[in-house]
């Protein structure tokens, strides 16, 4: 059984839909106790860094989480803003991110883009996968993603990033460290690409 | 590569698909849950669903369908028709929608783009506008499905819808509606150099060669309706998308 992490700051059904779709259990929760049970996390999250940690230390979601998957080594997937929030800070808010991998979530520099590329980075686009993982297991360099995002991965230790993608420059667009995982971009609106990555995380 | 959405606009009317001309004449198409599914094999960059009977008819939009038809759709959904408060839009999302299409409560409650914008992100709030030409050639918006005209002028409108923090612009002509006679790129141009969001274009695509002159005058996305469900201009009903090869060769690796 999956456990979708409820914060109130996420699509969460989506997830919902794409996880049924491949025959895979989960359930939504926001409560300590059952997050405590769960085998495998999804952290969701669409919106602002300071929102998206605001919410989940209201919740009294944090202790239950570090102990999660700090100590018991549960596998998590971080999705789009729960992706970012698994870093140190952001330069959206002044809140702390969890700080599970150490990277900082950086503003796109505008002056670096062609005029014609807009922010938020709103757009289907490649994966450049930078080392071997189960999560993308059967996806290649031609796997497309959705992505929508203004704010992007930055890890300080190249040895934490999963795979990168080029909007105008290159930037970090998956995470791995050890049993946590993040993607920047929409695996559950991601057709096969996203469903091939899920199945793979139920898997893992 | 610069790759640019391009995007299936299915329209409902009591729950079935129907396609207009110059927004006149609703022709059936089918179940939309069977084109959802279609388009999911086909691999859509995006979907938007439109109700266009919602606010004519003045009532909430359909819960049980929109559910219905999200659950199925594994790719960006937007959906628009009948959305007039920031409730609906939290229920909306809540069913698994990820963008809110604005149009007819545009006019009267701009406030509504500010309250969704800062809750959900500007990234989730469409904002839908119809355009016709008046009798002497001048661009005017219109709202409830092409019925009544907004009392202000084009430019200064989307820029107000701008301002109130929409993440996108959907600019659909209504003269060009199902018309297969390319997209209007004047139109396209106008609005694009006016503000800074977005613009997704609508209206008059008549194949992949529709695309590259919208995106060259300014166009952000492409969205299309009548080449999607029709076989061609002589309307055979048939889901169809072009294909992944052909959009790298014929108009992402031209940008």
């Amino acid at each position: 059984m999956i456990t979708i992490i409820n914060y109130n700051a996420g699509n969460i059904k989506s997830i919902q839909n794409m996880l049924k779709r491949i025959g895979a259990k989960s359930c939504i929760s926001g409560d300590a106790k059952e997050i405590e049970q769960a085998e495998k996390l999804i952290l969701p999250g669409v919106g602002h860094f300071d929102y998206g940690m605001r919410n989940l230390q209201e919740s009294s979601l944090i202790d239950v989480l570090n102990k999660k998957v700090l100590l018991d080594k549960t596998t998590l997937l971080g999705i789009c803003l729960g992706a970012q929030l698994l870093g140190n800070r952001s330069e959206e808010g002044v809140e702390a991110g969890l700080g599970w991998i150490d990277m900082d979530v950086v503003k796109f520099d505008e002056n670096k883009l062609p005029k014609n590329l807009k922010i938020p980075h709103m757009s289907w686009n490649e994966i450049m996968i930078k080392k071997q993982s189960n999560l993308l297991e059967g996806l290649t360099n031609e796997s497309r993603f959705y992505f929508v995002h203004s704010y992007r991965l930055k890890c300080n230790n190249e040895n934490d990033i999963l795979a990168t993608t080029n909007s105008g420059y290159e930037f970090t667009s998956a995470v791995e460290k050890e049993n946590i995982f993040g993607v920047q971009f929409h695996p559950e609106k991601s057709h096969k690409y996203g469903m091939r990555l899920l199945e793979n995380f139920v898997n893992v | 590569m610069r790759r640019i959405r391009i995007i299936p606009v299915l329209t409902l009317q009591n729950e079935k698909l129907v396609k207009t001309i110059r927004f006149k004449n609703p022709t059936y198409i089918g179940d939309p849950i069977n084109a959802v599914k279609i388009f999911n094999e086909k691999e859509v960059d995006e979907i938007v669903i439109l109700d266009i009977t919602a606010t004519k008819e003045k009532r909430e939009p359909n819960y049980a369908k929109i559910e219905e038809i999200a659950s199925e759709a594994f790719m960006p959904f937007a959906y628009g028709g009948g959305i007039t408060n920031i409730h609906q839009i939290e229920k909306l999302f809540k069913l698994g929608i990820e963008k809110m299409v604005l149009n007819s409560i545009l006019e009267t409650n701009m406030d509504l783009v500010k309250e969704a914008a800062k809750i959900f992100g500007s990234q989730s709030i469409v904002a839908s506008i119809d355009v016709k030409k008046n009798v002497f050639g001048k661009e005017q918006a219109y709202k409830i499905s092409g019925s009544t005209k907004i009392n202000l002028p084009l430019v200064e409108y989307i820029k107000q819808i701008e301002d109130a923090g929409a993440g996108e612009l959907l600019i659909n002509s209504i003269d060009r509606d199902g018309t297969y006679q390319g997209y209007d790129l004047e139109l396209i141009k106008q609005v694009s150099s006016s503000v800074h969001i977005p613009i997704i274009a609508c209206g008059g695509a008549a194949s992949i060669d529709s695309f590259l002159p919208a995106i060259q005058h300014g166009a952000s996305a492409i969205a299309a309706g009548s080449m999607f469900v029709y076989t061609g201009s002589t309307r055979g009903i048939l889901i169809n998308y072009p294909k992944q090869e052909d959009l790298v060769s014929k108009v992402y690796k031209q940008l």
